[in-house]
């Protein structure tokens, strides 16, 4: 029994950050129709910056703050200056330049701190609380996790529900000719929606290294499981988005704490989960279809 | 003031508003307007202006180049020459978000419902520009359509034709224009739904002293309407009159209006 809860917090920590990347790749997908290949180098970034900044003595949240702040400003100079001439115009071209994008930002991160294996503090621990005199599989580190995914995920939701400028983004993800003649600057609202969706790109990335190693490449895996996520939700749908990164989160778990040799399986499980829900709901569990009609 | 106006501008002398104000100010004036679609001459040496406290209805077949014209004139089409003047100033260069705040509204083709918006948020992105705007506002325009406020937290995509031009309609007047240019607003409409529709609209041009150009190809019901009407084929202006010489020329409606 204990296991069982030991492998379930843990798939759902782990889903919980493959939640935050599927939720940046979908954010840009609704605005732009862009999948961002590139997010995961941008995030590893961010986590190179945030990790400079702990090794001259800052702290972790300085850290964090800092490289929340510039992934933020990646996101909407990538936008701005990459991004924007593609935009609108075959779908390749988009998705060369991301793949480019991808290698390129990698590549950067190597020439400016290094390619070896460096680790990435936590700010808490990773023992399991202690009631009474046994240890209950639930540890700071992933309360911290799921605490500041889901505060994230709240705070967009508030910015997308109740604020004008979330409003204004929502109306230029949808139709980018009505919102123009409304008066909407979709330029600038595109903009902001790939600076917070690197925002949430990076603290996913910046979540996934506490406790462990970073490398320039040490967010390939979570690339994998964040598209894998995104798909399964629909690529459409942020709460699609959510869903898909728990049940990853969880299946992987449980493959990998179950399955004999489970730890060996975790990858191709992913791609079996994709085909599976793929070959019964092609547009993925949340996919909004019927809705886009129109 | 700018320069005088080509000579296929006539004053409007039928319609509703005749006998009201003498003071018709042109609000709108497209010089010479012309606009390529690639090869394609789609506007070819348009003019035409449309009056404050007028319908201006612009007429003709699929390909006429009605749409275009709606579009160069809101800038989402940029001419190859010519100018678009709104109250005196040059607007043919404005970008297309700025032209709201100059008093111009466009209701593109296909209504421009944002499906995935409640009905609510729909009414709420079209007065964002203009900063907060008083719930009065809101009232007035779900008094103008009941059937929309009854609806307004249903999401916009479940609501029915007639539904989707009022709340367009209803859109476009959040932003307060003193130009509204509205593509084929019966596009799909049953024909009550339709009269329902452009009877709002003469009452709104009448009490709002609003300028609407019109596109249409229900020719026959936009001229029941408008006061003034233009009618192009091929991308250029075949005849502009009063809309009540135009629905009596017997001749013009069988070659072109198809009615």
């Amino acid at each position: 029994m204990d296991y069982f809860v030991n492998v379930t917090l843990t798939g759902l920590t782990q889903g919980m950050i493959y939640s935050a990347f599927a939720l940046a790749l979908v954010l840009i997908w609704r605005s732009t129709r862009i999948v961002n290949f590139a997010q995961g180098s941008m995030a590893a970034a961010t986590t190179f910056i945030a990790l400079a900044l702990i090794q001259a003595g800052q702290s972790y949240w300085v850290a964090l703050i800092v490289a929340l702040l510039s992934g933020f400003l990646l996101g909407a100079i990538v936008e701005r200056v990459i991004i924007r001439p593609v935009e609108g115009g075959p779908e390749l071209n988009a998705v060369i330049v991301t793949l480019g994008l991808f290698v390129a930002i990698q590549a950067a991160i190597a020439i400016i701190f290094g390619s070896s294996f460096q680790s990435f503090p936590t700010p808490f621990g990773v023992r399991g609380f202690e009631v009474g005199d046994t240890t209950i599989p639930l540890t700071p580190t992933s309360l911290y996790i799921i605490g500041s995914v889901l505060l994230t995920m709240a705070l967009l939701v508030a910015l997308f529900r109740f604020t004008r400028i979330g409003l204004a983004m929502r109306a230029s993800a949808f139709s980018q000719e009505v919102a123009r003649l409304l008066g909407v600057k979709v330029g600038s609202m595109l903009t902001l929606g790939w600076g917070l969706a690197a925002v949430v790109g990076s603290l996913a990335g910046l979540l996934i290294a506490g406790g462990t190693f970073v490398w320039p490449a040490y967010m390939d895996a979570l690339i994998v499981f964040g598209f894998v996520a995104a798909i399964i939700g629909g690529l459409d749908s942020p709460v699609g988005a959510i869903v898909g990164g728990l049940i990853l989160g969880l299946a992987l778990s449980y493959v990998s704490g179950y399955a004999p040799r489970g730890s060996a399986l975790v990858n191709i499980s992913a791609l079996v989960i994709l085909i599976v829900v793929l070959l019964v709901r092609p547009g993925g569990l949340f996919s909004s279809t019927t809705a886009r009609r129109a | 003031m700018p320069e005088t106006h080509g000579s296929t501008a006539v004053s409007a002398t039928g319609g509703t508003a005749a006998g009201g104000t003498a003071t018709t100010t042109r609000l709108l004036e497209v010089e010479n307007l012309t606009s390529t679609y690639g090869p394609v001459r789609a506007l070819d040496g348009v003019s035409l202006s449309a009056e404050a406290g007028r319908i201006t209805a612009v007429l003709g077949a699929n390909g006429a180049g009605k749409t275009t014209l709606l579009r160069t004139v809101s800038g989402l089409v940029r001419p190859v020459s010519g100018r678009v003047v709104l109250d005196g100033e040059d607007i043919t260069k404005a970008p297309v978000e700025a032209m709201v705040g100059k008093g111009m509204a466009h209701v593109p083709e296909g209504r421009g419902v944002i499906s995935e918006l409640t009905v609510e948020e729909n009414l709420r992105v079209g007065a964002l520009f203009r900063g907060k705007v008083g719930n009065e506002e809101y009232d007035r325009v779900y008094d103008l359509f009941p059937r929309i406020a009854e609806r307004k937290n249903n999401a916009a995509h479940t609501l029915s034709g007639g539904e989707r031009q009022m709340l367009v309609i209803g859109r476009a007047l959040l932003a307060k224009p003193r130009v509204l240019l509205l593509d084929e607003p019966s596009l799909g409409l049953a024909p009550r739904i339709v009269a329902q529709i452009f009877g709002l609209l003469r009452k709104l041009v009448d009490s709002e002293n609003l300028s609407v150009l019109l596109v249409e190809q229900n020719a026959r019901s936009a001229l029941s309407v408008a006061d003034v009407g233009v009618v192009l084929n091929l991308g250029r202006v075949v005849v502009t009159d009063s809309a009540r010489t135009l629905m009596a020329d017997e001749d013009l409606r069988h070659a072109y209006l198809g009615f």
